[in-house]
């Protein structure tokens, strides 16, 4: 299995410090879906895109959610950004992943992306640039379990599950069912934490 | 993967893998209404050409360029016989140019392995078919295709999944870098010819033989129909095109024998009433069609896991993030 | 001329002696022997040898002056440890004609780094149709005894019925190059398991074997000699072993390359290895070892064929056939026969010298190193090594297999007739 969809192992996680537990993911993504369906006024027109791989499972929470408020299911999708990424040349070719845009396309639509962890932003910005050769959205919204700072580039999200201030040595992990064996949000490396 | 693609023999099975399911995720590209990714920007991808092949050198034309590289395409003059500009002088040429990528198809047997080793090029070589040894990217675009059909049903592999190649074995490098691959897979393959179109040393390949079509048939979940010349004929390799026919040719009466899933595959050219008949060509099972979209896709897969990154893909497990 | 004293050679690997070689005989051998005004040649640690004789060696002029001259060639053949050479025919224009054998023969002479022998065309223009002037080759001044279409197979049998008949008027011989055309039409290796995998078109052992068959049975049959150029194959060993059971006067040759390498080596696609006939497989090479021990095969000859740049850095099918062969020969055959133990030294001199002469019926070389016979020696340490540089070769032309190889033995001198061609390892 590659890499970015291993399972943490409970061991590796030893000097990490627990900064959302399941419990708390599913309240986040709960008011993150009424944010998303406020701001939009509805969930018409609406178009949920995780980026894998994350992302995905977390665009189909936000989806039953939305579905359970408003009644009716809302497309979700997934958006590999693999190709876009800046730093493409600087390692070996990767794998790419599942780019699965629902049936409607997103044309005239309002995406939502979903990911993870927003960090220096490059991701997103890999993102638009996918999403502009596949169409042309009305709006595109960006949804994000953590915030975790240290922008590169001028993007920033449009509903955030926490807000996570950290440093730069640290390392955030989240893990979710279905991908791993917990739902979890973990910071790593921390000074002072464990050897 | 290793920097050159020269056989199939040079893709492990994790490999061969990687390049599936990365067309699987390049085909789509054919729906959008923009059909191209900026993987491979600023590469430069060139098609040596010293056969004539528009289909081949198309499908790679068109995988590069949508992957927005830039092409080159230089049809050189040149059989073994008249030499014309000599490989090496051409491929010091292509160097010159900065090329990326050479993909190169050759009437000899061994030339994109010269052009990989001599230190004329820095470049990957990508073998578009040499001679009658071996089109990697043929056998990938067939397994692939084989793939999309077979495979979820079992699971999403070829496993055990038996493949009739029926034809002129002995000249066809379509057939040789299939039996690899397939091999590699997972798959069973069974070449069907008459005795004098195998090569000697047959026994060592990774597969099964047989004269008799017939009986090879209701097995198969895909059979692959080559190309047969007729003027094979004139070497005494079978009596009379009309004999061949009758004998390994594919027509409605052998589609009856088939299995219910079974797709039929022809890498083309077809030679419509030699091996293959309309019926078959243009039935529900055929998916020789398909096979060229799916070249496209197999092409880009094989492009930008080569010339995508700093270096060639890393197909084992625990890809770097 | 230089007298020159030759101190402590082990003539044919026997017990340390000394040589005389003076006037252009050897003069004396014993112990510690002295002569004034003598040059001292220390051959302390080297094997004295009767100048070798190679009854195939393509020296390519005239007309292919690009990839070697009699001057080169005979310049690689003295360094090789050769007094004597056979020139084959497939020069441009062909040797079947009385006027280019004397050319060829003129020229070696001149350069004088070892004596000339040409071969004549079976055919003319190697066309196969009909026979050359055999009889005016003959009576020339070139004296030519080999006739030989090498490059091409004397394929028709009524044709090599009558050449091996017509020979026999002076004592001449027969040299078939055994490949059957039809069979290896577009061939480029040896036909098996490799070339199937390697697309590579085959040449099959029996388009070898069975011209050798057929002409051991015409020779029988007419009553004359028959000579086999380059047997590759272990079926060929055996055929020439039948025939000589059945007292034909049949002699064959195997060259260096195919008691070494194996087809192999084709799998890297680099033409630096192809030759006709082809690199066989390693039971074909062991069988040929065993042959040349028992004496089923009765010399060594090199088959040199030098092929310039052009020709063999390009893709496989449009290289040429052959490889170099006068420089490494001695070296080879130490590597697969001496120093395994098939063949003593004394075989070697067997092998190299003495036969070959005896085939091409050449009088002054082949002769044993004794007092009194033509001072044609060689001076050969089997304990150096060396690492083959193609570059280094005297040849004009590079394509040699064993480029980058460590190989056994180097020839320190070569004396022609009393006269040094080599001394030191180098051109004298």
């Amino acid at each position: 299995m590659p890499a970015h969809l291993e399972p943490e192992s409970a061991a590796a996680a030893d000097n990490a410090r627990t900064v959302m537990d399941g419990s708390d993911i599913g309240r986040a993504l709960t008011r993150i879906a009424h944010e998303i369906l406020e701001r939009n006024k509805g969930g018409s027109d609406l178009v949920l895109l995780g980026i894998p791989s994350r992302g995905v499972p977390l665009a189909e929470r936000i989806a039953e959610r939305i579905a359970s408020v408003e009644g009716y299911a809302v497309p979700v999708g997934s958006l590999d950004i693999t190709m876009y990424r800046d730093d493409l040349r600087m390692k070996p070719a990767r794998a790419l992943l599942p780019t699965q845009i629902p049936q409607g396309g997103i044309d005239g639509r309002t995406v939502v992306l979903v990911d993870d962890v927003l960090f220096s932003g490059r991701t997103i910005r890999a993102a638009l640039d996918a999403l502009g050769d596949i169409g042309r959205p009305k709006a595109v919204r960006l949804a994000v379990l953590v915030d975790r700072g240290h922008r590169e580039l001028p993007i920033r999200a449009d509903f955030v599950g926490k807000n996570l201030p950290t440093s730069l040595v640290e390392r955030v992990r989240v893990r979710l069912l279905g991908v791993d064996d917990v739902d979890a949000v973990t910071i790593l490396g921390s000074e002072g934490e464990g050897a | 993967m290793k920097r050159h693609l020269l056989s199939a023999a040079d893709l492990s099975r994790d490999d061969a893998e990687l390049v599936l399911t990365t067309a699987e995720e390049l085909r789509s590209l054919a729906d959008r209404p923009i059909k191209k990714l900026p993987a491979l920007r600023g590469r430069t991808v060139v098609n040596l050409f010293f056969e004539d092949s528009t289909r081949t050198r198309i499908s790679f034309e068109a995988a590069a360029k949508r992957l927005s590289a830039d092409v080159i395409n230089f049809a050189a003059k040149g059989s073994s016989l008249s030499k014309g500009e000599s490989l090496k002088d051409t491929a010091l040429t292509l160097e010159a140019m900065g090329a990326d990528a050479v993909v190169v198809r050759h009437s000899a047997s061994g030339a994109p392995h010269r052009l990989a080793h001599s230190g004329w090029v820095r470049s990957s070589v990508v073998n578009a078919g040499d001679g009658t040894h071996e089109h990697p990217t043929q056998a990938l675009l067939d397994a692939f295709t084989m793939w999309r059909h077979l495979g979820p049903k079992s699971g999403g592999s070829l496993d055990g999944r038996r493949v009739a190649i029926v034809g002129d074995v002995l000249h066809s490098r379509v057939a040789r870098s299939n039996a690899l691959l397939l091999r590699t897979l997972g798959a069973e393959v069974t070449l069907v010819s008459p005795p004098t179109l195998l090569p000697v040393g047959i026994e060592s390949w990774p597969v099964e033989t047989s004269y008799d079509l017939d009986a090879v048939l209701p097995k198969a979940d895909a059979v692959m129909m080559l190309r047969v010349q007729r003027e094979r004929m004139h070497g005494g390799f079978f009596p009379t095109a009309r004999e061949y026919s009758r004998r390994y040719g594919l027509d409605g009466r052998r589609m009856a024998l088939l299995q219910d899933h079974t797709i039929v595959m022809h890498p083309g050219p077809m030679v419509r009433g030699m091996e293959i008949t309309a019926d078959v060509a243009d039935s529900d099972r055929s998916v020789i069609v398909e096979q060229v979209t799916n070249g496209v896709a197999v092409r880009m897969a094989v492009l930008y896991l080569l010339l995508g990154g700093s270096q060639p893909a890393v197909s084992t497990e625990g890809l770097p993030e | 001329m230089t007298t020159y004293l030759v101190k402590n050679a082990s003539i044919l690997g026997g017990d340390p002696t000394d040589l005389l070689i003076a006037d252009g005989v050897v003069k004396e051998i014993g112990g510690d022997l002295s002569a004034d005004g003598a040059e001292t040649v220390d051959a302390t640690g080297l094997v004295a040898l009767p100048g070798l004789v190679d009854l195939h060696t393509h020296l390519r002029e005239p007309g292919r002056e690009d990839a070697e001259t009699v001057e080169s060639g005979t310049r690689a053949a003295a360094l090789g440890g050769f007094t004597a050479v056979h020139a084959m025919a497939n020069t441009e224009p062909v040797a079947d004609t009385a006027g280019v054998v004397e050319q060829v023969w003129r020229l070696g002479r001149e350069a004088g780094h070892c004596d000339v022998y040409p071969v004549g065309a079976v055919t003319v223009g190697l066309a196969g149709e009909r026979l050359a002037e055999l009889g005016a080759m003959a009576d020339s001044a070139a004296r030519v005894r080999v006739f030989s279409d090498d490059g091409r197979c004397v394929s028709d049998a009524v044709l090599m019925r009558r050449a091996l008949e017509y020979v026999k008027a002076f004592d001449g011989v027969v040299a078939q190059h055994a490949q059957e055309p039809r069979l290896t039409e577009g061939a480029q290796m040896n036909e098996g398991e490799l070339s199937g995998r390697l697309g590579l078109a085959g040449w099959p052992a029996v388009a070898e074997e069975a011209i050798i068959a057929r002409d051991c049975l015409l020779a029988a049959h007419v009553g004359s000699r028959l000579h086999v150029c380059h047997v590759s194959t272990a079926g060929s060993v055996e055929i020439v072993r039948w025939a000589k059971a059945k007292g034909w006067d049949v002699t064959a040759e195997a060259c260096p390359h195919h008691l070494l390498l194996t087809d192999e080596l084709a799998a890297t696609y680099d033409p630096i290895y192809k030759v006709n006939p082809p690199l066989r497989t390693a039971a074909d090479a062991e069988a040929l070892r065993a042959g040349l021990a028992d004496g089923t095969i009765d010399i060594v000859a090199t088959d040199h064929a030098p092929h310039p740049h052009e020709d063999k850095d390009c893709e496989w099918a449009a290289a040429a056939f052959g490889m170099l062969g006068l420089e490494t020969a001695l070296s080879i055959v130490q590597e697969t026969m001496v120093d395994p133990g098939l063949l003593d030294w004394a075989g070697v001199a067997d092998r190299m010298s003495y036969t070959p002469a005896r085939i091409g019926r050449v009088a002054d070389h082949g002769r044993p190193i004794d007092v009194g016979e033509p001072a044609n020696v060689v001076l050969y340490d089997p304990s150096a090594r060396r690492t083959v540089e193609a570059s280094e070769s005297a040849s004009l032309s590079r394509n040699t297999p064993y480029a980058g190889m460590e190989l056994p033995g180097r020839v320190v001198a070569t004396f022609l007739r009393g006269r040094a061609t080599v001394l030191d390892g180098k051109l004298a």
